[in-house]
């Protein structure tokens, strides 16, 4: 990849788009590099703004730009083509030409300047046994790797990706998940991705943006907005969670356990996670299974307590009956769901050392 | 085998048909596509005339042929005037005459198999860098060679049986325009002939199932290469 593409800033969208009774009015700015996610509910506009990123529908209002290049400016009628954009899609299905190989997929929008990193592409996806196969005959997710890679060899300055996984089951959706993850690792590409699945979003993005009704509640970090607690609803409500970094640190065989530091005094242990020490990754954990304590207990089943401050404590606008705290972990933040009732037994306040006691975590491999 | 009075019918008649197959082919399959993929005002006038030769009494686009292209007519005397053609009486004068016959024939089978191509192939397409004309050569066409296989089939088929807009427009001159069917029809005119007639009908036939045979094998080459799946699993 050269090193010359988006000389300066991202994706800078301001559009409005009126569909029938949905109307898209959204104003976002996303980062140059990373994964940005958008995220929301169907209906929320996802699809809708990604169309008109693409080229394919035009805004009734607004402009796009990408770096230095406008791509959509409705005052004074600018609109680059699709086909002039270089911005690659992926689309919800993979849309592979059922009357070429593979190979010819492939290689359909590949410049000449493209053609040294066929190869490299290829083995990074997985798919150089395929090449020589019609698509009818690949599987959902083979189909949607070759999807993938022939988006990437066309160049692009952009990868959109719209719900890519939504067609695969499980194990494939991780597998896949990974690919994308390492692609955005190795291939330096900003990736725009949506998705409507929070775990899927803590897994893959840097940056996220909350859509809903057409409108942009959120827009930053994942870390941070995923600490905003008034966005718990959107963010999977009762399951809504946050994540924290942790590098592998050592595996204990015997116990079956792997050692991972949070920071330099936090030490997780959790069930054997089969990484090599040193591996980074990103930890999901659930706000419903964080709880606290206010003196370090002992005698307990929970492996995993780490020192933390109370920054914030907010009631959840859903629910009366709960709360939810924001830890400070060193450099860290986590969320904690608590019970009003035991906020006030507890007297917990903010800036209280307390201990973070942390029963389930979800992996997602990361920076490898 | 065949007497030589035969086989300048048989020639002819393939010359004809394979001369407006050609000629109707491109614009065959433009319109086909504005009536699949455009909308546009005046697109029910233009299906409608699209159709009209299949509606019509071939006599009568034979005699409209002969006011719009004969030597006085408004488009035929303009072309004599230029280009020195006249198309009336002349072989390529009956390739117009079964061309516009068959034109709707064409037209349907195309628009068919165009309806039927994913536009989220081509959306697709277009996000890969290929222009509009990029994505028609490449992506549109070849998904609808099977349907472009069964509209030409058929369009060569009403061609080489076109008998009453030809007779009309282009005569029936041994050698120039005596087509199989207008062979056999003036066989039939002619009193003893019956033998020649059933000779000439039999001609006919084989060609016909020829054709048809021809056309199934080909389509279904197009749509066995364009849908290689199950049982293809390695």
């Amino acid at each position: 990849m050269t090193g010359q593409r988006l000389p300066s800033g991202g994706l800078r969208v301001s559009v409005q788009k009126r569909q029938g009774r949905f109307a898209l009015d959204a104003d976002l700015d996303l980062p140059a590099s990373g994964v940005s996610a958008l995220f929301g509910a169907s209906g929320s506009g996802k699809t809708t703004l990604l169309r008109l990123v693409a080229g394919l529908d035009r805004p009734d209002a607004g402009r796009i730009a990408l770096g230095e290049r406008t791509l959509v400016n409705v005052d004074d009628k600018t609109f680059v083509p699709p086909n002039r954009r270089r911005i690659g899609v992926v689309f919800q299905e993979p849309r592979l030409f059922p009357h070429y190989r593979v190979r010819k997929n492939l290689a359909y929008g590949m410049p000449a300047s493209a053609r040294p990193r066929f190869d490299a592409v290829v083995a990074l996806l997985g798919i150089g046994h395929l090449l020589d196969r019609m698509p009818g005959t690949l599987s959902g997710g083979e189909a949607q790797r070759v999807a993938i890679g022939r988006a990437l060899l066309t160049e692009p300055d952009l990868l959109l990706m719209d719900e890519p996984l939504s067609g695969l089951d499980g194990a494939r959706k991780r597998e896949l998940l990974q690919f994308i993850r390492r692609l955005v690792n190795e291939i330096n590409i900003p990736v725009v991705y949506i998705s409507h699945d929070p775990a899927e979003i803590t897994a893959i993005a840097d940056h996220l943006t909350v859509l809903e009704n057409g409108r942009v509640l959120a827009s930053d970090t994942l870390e941070s907005v995923l600490l905003r607690v008034d966005l718990t609803e959107q963010l999977g409500g009762f399951d809504a969670a946050s994540t924290l970094d942790a590098t592998v640190v050592g595996h204990d065989d015997h116990y079956g356990l792997t050692e991972l530091a949070v920071d330099d005094e936090r030490i997780l242990s959790v069930p054997l996670y089969d990484a090599p020490v040193g591996t980074r990754l990103r930890l999901r954990i659930p706000a419903r299974d964080v709880a606290l304590a206010v003196n370090a207990p002992e005698g307990t089943s929970y492996r995993n307590r780490l020192a933390a401050c109370i920054e914030a404590l907010t009631p959840l606008p859903q629910d009366p009956a709960a709360m939810e705290a924001i830890l400070q972990l060193g450099e860290q933040r986590l969320r904690a769901r608590l019970t009003r009732k035991s906020r006030d037994e507890m007297a917990l306040a903010e800036g209280q050392h307390v201990t973070a006691l942390i029963r389930s975590v979800a992996f997602d491999t990361r920076w490898r | 085998m065949l007497s030589a009075a035969e086989w300048d019918a048989i020639q002819l008649s393939l010359r004809i048909a394979l001369s407006a197959v050609g000629w109707i082919l491109l614009p065959g399959i433009a319109v086909a596509w504005l009536l699949a993929r455009r909308e546009f005002r005046g697109k029910a006038l233009l299906d409608g005339i699209v159709h009209l030769p299949l509606v019509l009494p071939p006599v009568v686009i034979g005699y409209l042929l002969l006011v719009s292209l004969g030597r006085r007519g408004v488009v035929g005397q303009w072309l004599y005037e230029l280009a020195g053609v006249s198309l009336p009486f002349t072989w390529q004068g009956a390739a117009v005459a079964s061309g516009v016959m068959a034109f709707p024939l064409l037209v349907r089978a195309v628009r068919l198999s165009l309806e039927a191509v994913d536009p989220k192939l081509e959306a697709a397409a277009y996000t890969l860098g290929a222009s509009r004309w990029r994505i028609f050569l490449t992506v549109t066409l070849p998904l609808c060679v099977p349907g472009l296989i069964t509209g030409t089939m058929l369009a060569f088929a009403r061609a080489l049986s076109e008998f009453g807009a030809t007779i009309t427009f282009a005569s029936n001159i041994p050698g120039e325009t005596r087509t199989l069917p207008l062979a056999l029809y003036s066989l039939i005119q002619t009193p003893g002939q019956e033998a020649a007639a059933a000779r000439l009908c039999v001609i006919s036939v084989v060609i016909a199932m020829i054709s048809l045979v021809a056309s199934e094998w080909l389509a279904r080459n197009a749509r066995r290469r364009t849908s290689e799946r199950d049982g293809q699993e390695a």
